[in-house]
């Protein structure tokens, strides 16, 4: 009796377990999946993603749809957990069956999903910084943010349309920041720059003065600074405490109101590329990208009636590439979707304009940067 | 009164093996699979840690870390030094049950709240090292993992992953028993029922404790070596802090001292996340209520509770 007492408990707790597998219904829509990271630590960056997905596939579905296919998003929260990220990407493909993905918050997430990607072959734009992704080129994975060695590009450019030729380094020890290091190291001959001393913070640092002493004292006409997050204000906030001579450089890293707030007046005179989405209000009339990223910052604002940043803007561009893919390949044809996307050709995104090709799953060009500085308390377009 | 002994030690190894070889046929598509062959890394861990945690009355924070470690040591002599995955799998379990050996005597001195705070402290160490040693371990970004393979045969299906997630899993659930039924189990429970009590009763309590935390480490370690082949990309966040009190809550959940507990508290809360998707932004929400009501109303976990029940109803 004791026995069959044990089993029967046994049992009960396995269907018990089973019981959270439930299926899902199936329709006939055009199916765009995403995974991001919209709560946890990198929130800042999901949430607007999230935001700007949801509120496109709506308008899009208004107007219609997809070659009067509607539009139907699923979207699932990582958290900023890769093992997360893997299983809903498997999700998305064997259970959801979508015809695309757009997503992956982090450089993380996205790596850790890309073997299932090919795996499965699907089509994936990814919503990631990281040069890593897309270099060397994978069969199904695009994405649209700039890469860190744009952005070192970018400042150098303006380095020495400035005649500064002697620079000092300062970044933290996260993934985004030591790429950015490694490529301003590699970039620097070929530019003209001499790196007079590099410095590196750890994880969770809150006071950057002992580096930045040491970069005073090597006496460099400019420093530029690797990195994201709260750092970029610390550094900042210490640079203009010790006073040191010469410009402060940062990457797209810092592309957010959250860094100016955070530096308060320090953050005057910071000069950093970003995406044009920041200062559309700015551009002059006859810029291409003026329009589209007014409409961006008026819809977004209306609807949720917080500032843009220029991660949403990231989740637009992909999202909007895959639509004219869609379109064009007038088909969910996943093979024929991923060369409609190899295929973009002069489209106009709030990031820049995108001209992808077999080598290049990126698209966009090193012009596709806006020169900004911080004047005010507000971000200044310069070039 | 012989055959009663085995069926109750055994019967659930045999219900275990049963649902494990029937269940592909029921799993519709690879997601099904995910789910399950996470659940079973998960219960690996989980069943080790209950020993320590529901047996010998240890608690541990920073099984994770533990995890990590298997799963990094796996990562690491495969693809950095091109070791075969089944000698750095074996390397990997030596170095963590000698490292757990080590810190084993210091922190189990160490009781209740003072214990937990030890153990947190590794878990967390381990943690940094693996976000700071960006060479060896690709740090916040992760690094990738190539497929395990054994004799020549890559394992990339998820089938083959499911026999041997599901195969691990009934193995250990058996040692589990075993060590459980044997002096050895005998001498955790006088432990855990009072230190003082088993000393004078002549159990070398420090002896015990020591082992029962490098096994428990050791299969968290191995669990973690799966998983690193398994989903073929590591971030430190296997190894962070939540990780362990996910991993602990699991344990709760099921039931403590309940090895089978231990088997479904992780497959439901490794599952419940996927579930509950369908409340989109309130999913957290759901999951604290859904933890929360369990414990209030089954505060001895899953398993054990529903055993009284059923146990009242056919008395």
């Amino acid at each position: 009796m004791n026995f069959v007492r044990y089993i029967c408990t046994l049992i009960a707790g396995a269907a018990l377990a089973l019981c959270s597998f439930i299926g899902i219904a199936v329709a006939d829509t055009i199916k765009i999946g995403s995974f991001l990271a919209v709560t946890g630590p990198a929130s800042f960056l999901g949430d607007p993603e999230k935001k700007t997905l949801e509120l496109y596939v709506d308008k899009i579905n208004e107007q219609g749809g997809i070659n009067g296919k509607q539009v139907e998003l699923t979207l699932y929260d990582t958290g900023l957990d890769a093992k997360e990220a893997v299983t809903f990407v498997k999700r998305l493909i064997s259970e959801d069956q979508v015809d695309i993905i757009v997503g992956g918050t982090t450089t993380g997430e996205t790596m850790a999903v890309l073997k299932e990607i090919e795996k499965a072959g699907i089509p994936f734009i990814s919503l990631a910084g990281a040069s890593v992704i897309i270099d060397p080129p994978k069969k199904w994975v695009f994405k649209t943010p700039h890469t860190d060695a744009m952005a070192v590009g970018m400042v150098y450019n303006d380095m020495k349309k400035e005649g500064i030729s002697k620079i000092g380094l300062i970044a933290g020890a996260g993934g985004f920041d030591k790429s950015c290091m490694k490529n301003a190291q590699a970039l620097a001959e070929g530019a003209g720059i001499s790196i007079a001393i590099a410095e590196t913070y750890g994880k969770g640092d809150n006071d950057m003065t002992p580096q930045l002493t040491k970069i005073k004292n090597a006496g460099v006409d400019a420093t530029l600074f690797c990195g994201f997050g709260g750092p970029s204000s610390i550094v900042t906030k210490n640079y203009a405490q010790l006073g040191i001579e010469g410009p402060l450089y940062h990457t797209h890293g810092s592309c957010s109101k959250g860094f100016i707030k955070g530096a308060g007046d320090a953050a005057n005179g910071v000069r950093l590329p970003c995406a044009a989405l920041l200062v559309a209000d700015q551009l002059p009339d006859d810029d291409p990208q003026k329009t589209i990223g007014m409409d961006y910052i008026k819809a977004y604002t209306d609807k949720y009636g917080s500032d843009v940043s220029t991660f949403g803007g990231h989740a637009y561009d992909a999202l909007f590439i895959a639509v004219e893919a869609l379109t064009k390949a007038g088909t969910t044809d996943k093979a024929k979707v991923r060369d409609a996307i190899e295929a973009t050709e002069n489209f106009i995104g709030v990031d820049g304009i995108f001209n992808m090709s077999e080598s290049d799953h990126m698209g966009l060009s090193l012009d596709s940067f806006k020169m900004l500085e911080v004047e005010n308390g507000n971000w200044k377009y310069l070039y | 009164m012989k055959g009663a002994t085995v069926a109750s030690r055994y019967g659930g190894v045999f219900v275990l093996a049963v649902i494990v070889a029937v269940l592909p046929w029921f799993l519709p598509n690879s997601f099904y699979f995910d789910v399950v062959i996470n659940s079973g890394i998960a219960a690996i861990v989980c069943v080790g840690l209950n020993l320590l945690i529901g047996y010998a009355g240890q608690i541990s924070l920073g099984h994770a870390g533990f995890f990590a470690l298997g799963a990094y040591s796996s990562a690491i002599l495969t693809d950095n030094l091109g070791w075969p995955p089944i000698v750095s799998l074996g390397s990997g379990l030596l170095v963590v049950a000698l490292l757990a050996f080590a810190i084993a005597r210091p922190i189990l001195r160490l009781k209740g709240h003072y214990l937990a705070m030890a153990t947190l402290g590794m878990g967390i160490i381990i943690s940094i090292v693996l976000n700071q040693e960006v060479d060896l371990t690709g740090g916040p970004d992760g690094m990738p993992v190539s497929s395990f393979s054994l004799l020549g045969q890559e394992v990339d299906s998820e089938l083959g992953w499911y026999w041997i997630v599901g195969g691990s899993l009934i193995i250990t659930v058996w040692l589990a028993l075993n060590l459980i039924d044997s002096a050895v189990g005998r001498a955790l429970r006088a432990v855990h029922g009072s230190e003082v009590a088993a000393q004078v009763a002549g159990v070398d309590t420090t002896r015990y404790k020591i082992l029962i935390f490098v096994v428990s480490a050791v299969l968290a370690a191995y669990a973690g070596s799966l998983f690193a082949h398994y989903t073929g990309f590591l971030t430190p966040s296997e190894g962070s802090f939540f990780r362990s009190i996910e991993f602990v809550t699991m344990v709760v959940l099921g039931g403590m001292a309940s090895v089978f507990g231990s088997v479904i508290g992780a497959a439901i809360l490794t599952a419940l996340p996927q579930f509950l998707t369908v409340f989109h932004d309130y999913e957290h929400v759901m999951f604290g209520l859904v933890m929360m009501l369990t414990m209030i109303f089954m505060p001895k976990g899953l398993l054990p509770s529903l055993r009284n029940w059923i146990n009242k109803r056919t008395s």
